[in-house]
């Protein structure tokens, strides 16, 4: 496929991985952000490759992983109520909540489906006017317009049966809350490169200027992954830090200012409270007050909904990459896939989940 | 979700005041929102993501930065594999 398998030529990768070995000459640590990257990096060995000093950590960069558990114990209260139909993400469906999940819920009667796109939730709104229908609306910067569009566009048509359980979160404020705790150990970023490719990279200028830490915004592919890696190890070598591109392909400068529109035409920055990290300061987005309509958690009354953590579950550190998930006692035995204790083992793009399908072979060896 | 992947724009309607097209990726063809890429048209290949098209695939430069991967991987990996066949030492 193109614009794919090119960014998987072995020759090239090996090539990239010997460049680095002549350019790095000290300990780097590095993190990823998307949970995407992470399975990347997993997948093709990658961390495996890289010359010894050079240290992968793995970010938040998986919206299901940071998903309060309020806001799925909200999920399944309202997927519960008769009339309701629940239409969500298929990643979201075996998070566990304080309780039980969507997956046992939908097991036990409750109309549950899944799409792959916020335009089939509307189109089965459309089609089916005596069904209340809530969308599960979980994502990043990337994902917001979609939603954003979906709302635009009910609102558009005067649709009264179709709402949105919204819970988005924002990058740069995560960044910002990792490089501001004293247990960081990153010293570089592999950038979100669909983030950007939404947002652009504007935003990251300031995070480098304060904390004198080197961006480069990364691409999903392995060589898009090692070259980010080789661009950012050149910044720390010559000890500059600025934002750098390397998904030139996808991402520019200013993003996509279409899809921006639509995203603040319908959204507006929140306070939000991460799962495993705690609240971060206007790194969420909510509905603006014209589209307050569509809000399902103002709808059915589910915002003052709290929720505790598991003990076990040690997301909390590998989201901030400062545990890797083998050294979780639970990792591979008490939770796996098929029984998940905490969401990064369930999401597709969780760093638990990833390690489980590439790595296991690896726990007890250190 | 960041999961995205790029594919190529075979066709493209007007449905419900939206544009739409048919995308295809490698053996599948699915219905995309073009909306958030205006400029783009039946050829170009997009970046999409849960059914929205979010970027066009900047062909130049994906040609021109493509171009700067190789230089940087196949020229080290010849030099690295020249020095190894090599039956001379000092």
């Amino acid at each position: 496929m193109k614009y794919l398998d090119e960014y998987r030529n072995e020759t090239i990768a090996r090539g990239l991985v010997a460049e680095l070995a002549r350019r790095a000459t000290r300990p780097w640590v590095l993190m990823e952000i998307c949970g995407g990257q992470t399975h990347t990096l997993m997948r093709y060995g990658i961390d495996e490759m890289l010359p010894p000093g050079i240290e992968l950590v793995h970010g938040p960069g998986c919206p299901v992983c940071v998903t309060s558990l309020e806001t799925i114990d909200k999920a399944i209260e309202i997927a519960s109520i008769p009339g309701v139909t629940f239409i969500s993400y298929g990643d979201m469906l075996r998070v566990p909540g304080s309780h039980t999940d969507l997956f046992h819920v939908k097991a036990q009667g409750a109309d549950i489906r899944i799409v792959y796109s916020p335009t089939e939730a509307l189109k089965f709104a459309r089609a089916n006017p005596n069904r209340n229908v809530v969308f599960f609306a979980v994502g990043f910067e990337t994902t917001a317009p979609a939603n954003a569009m979906a709302v635009w566009q009910a609102k558009r048509e005067g649709l009264t049966n179709f709402s949105m359980l919204a819970s988005h979160v924002l990058v740069p404020p995560a960044i910002r809350a990792l490089l501001g705790s004293p247990r960081n150990r990153v010293q570089g970023f592999i950038g979100p490169g669909h983030v950007c490719t939404v947002m652009g990279y504007h935003e990251y200028e300031e995070l480098v200027r304060e904390f004198h830490v080197p961006i480069v915004v990364g691409g999903f592919e392995p060589l898009d992954l090692l070259q980010a890696i080789l661009m950012l190890v050149s910044q720390l070598e010559e000890r500059r830090a600025e934002v750098e591109n390397q998904y030139v392909r996808s991402v520019t400068y200013e993003g996509n200012l279409v899809a921006q529109r639509v995203l603040t035409e319908v959204f507006e920055s929140c306070d939000r409270k991460w799962r495993g990290i705690g609240a971060i300061p206007q790194s969420g987005l909510s509905f603006r007050a014209e589209y307050a309509q569509f809000d399902a958690d103002r709808l059915f009354g589910t915002e003052e909904l709290t929720a505790d953590e598991p003990a076990e579950c040690i997301s909390a550190e590998v989201l901030q990459g400062l545990k890797k998930p083998t050294d979780c006692a639970a990792f591979g035995t008490r939770c796996n896939p098929q029984k998940p204790l905490g969401a990064p083992m369930v999401s597709s793009e969780g760093a638990c989940a990833a390690y489980y399908r590439y790595r296991r072979h690896t726990v007890g060896s250190h | 979700m960041c999961l995205a992947i790029p594919g190529k724009i075979i066709n493209s309607q007007i449905s419900n005041g939206v544009r739409i097209g048919r995308v295809q990726f490698g053996g599948i063809t699915r219905e995309t929102c073009l909306d958030f890429v205006p400029e783009a048209i039946v050829g170009d290949y997009v970046i999409v993501h849960v059914g929205f098209a979010i970027s066009r695939v900047d062909r130049e430069e994906a040609e021109r930065s493509y171009a700067v991967l190789e230089s940087l991987g196949l020229l080290k990996d010849e030099l690295a594999s020249d020095l190894e066949g090599s039956e001379l030492s000092e």
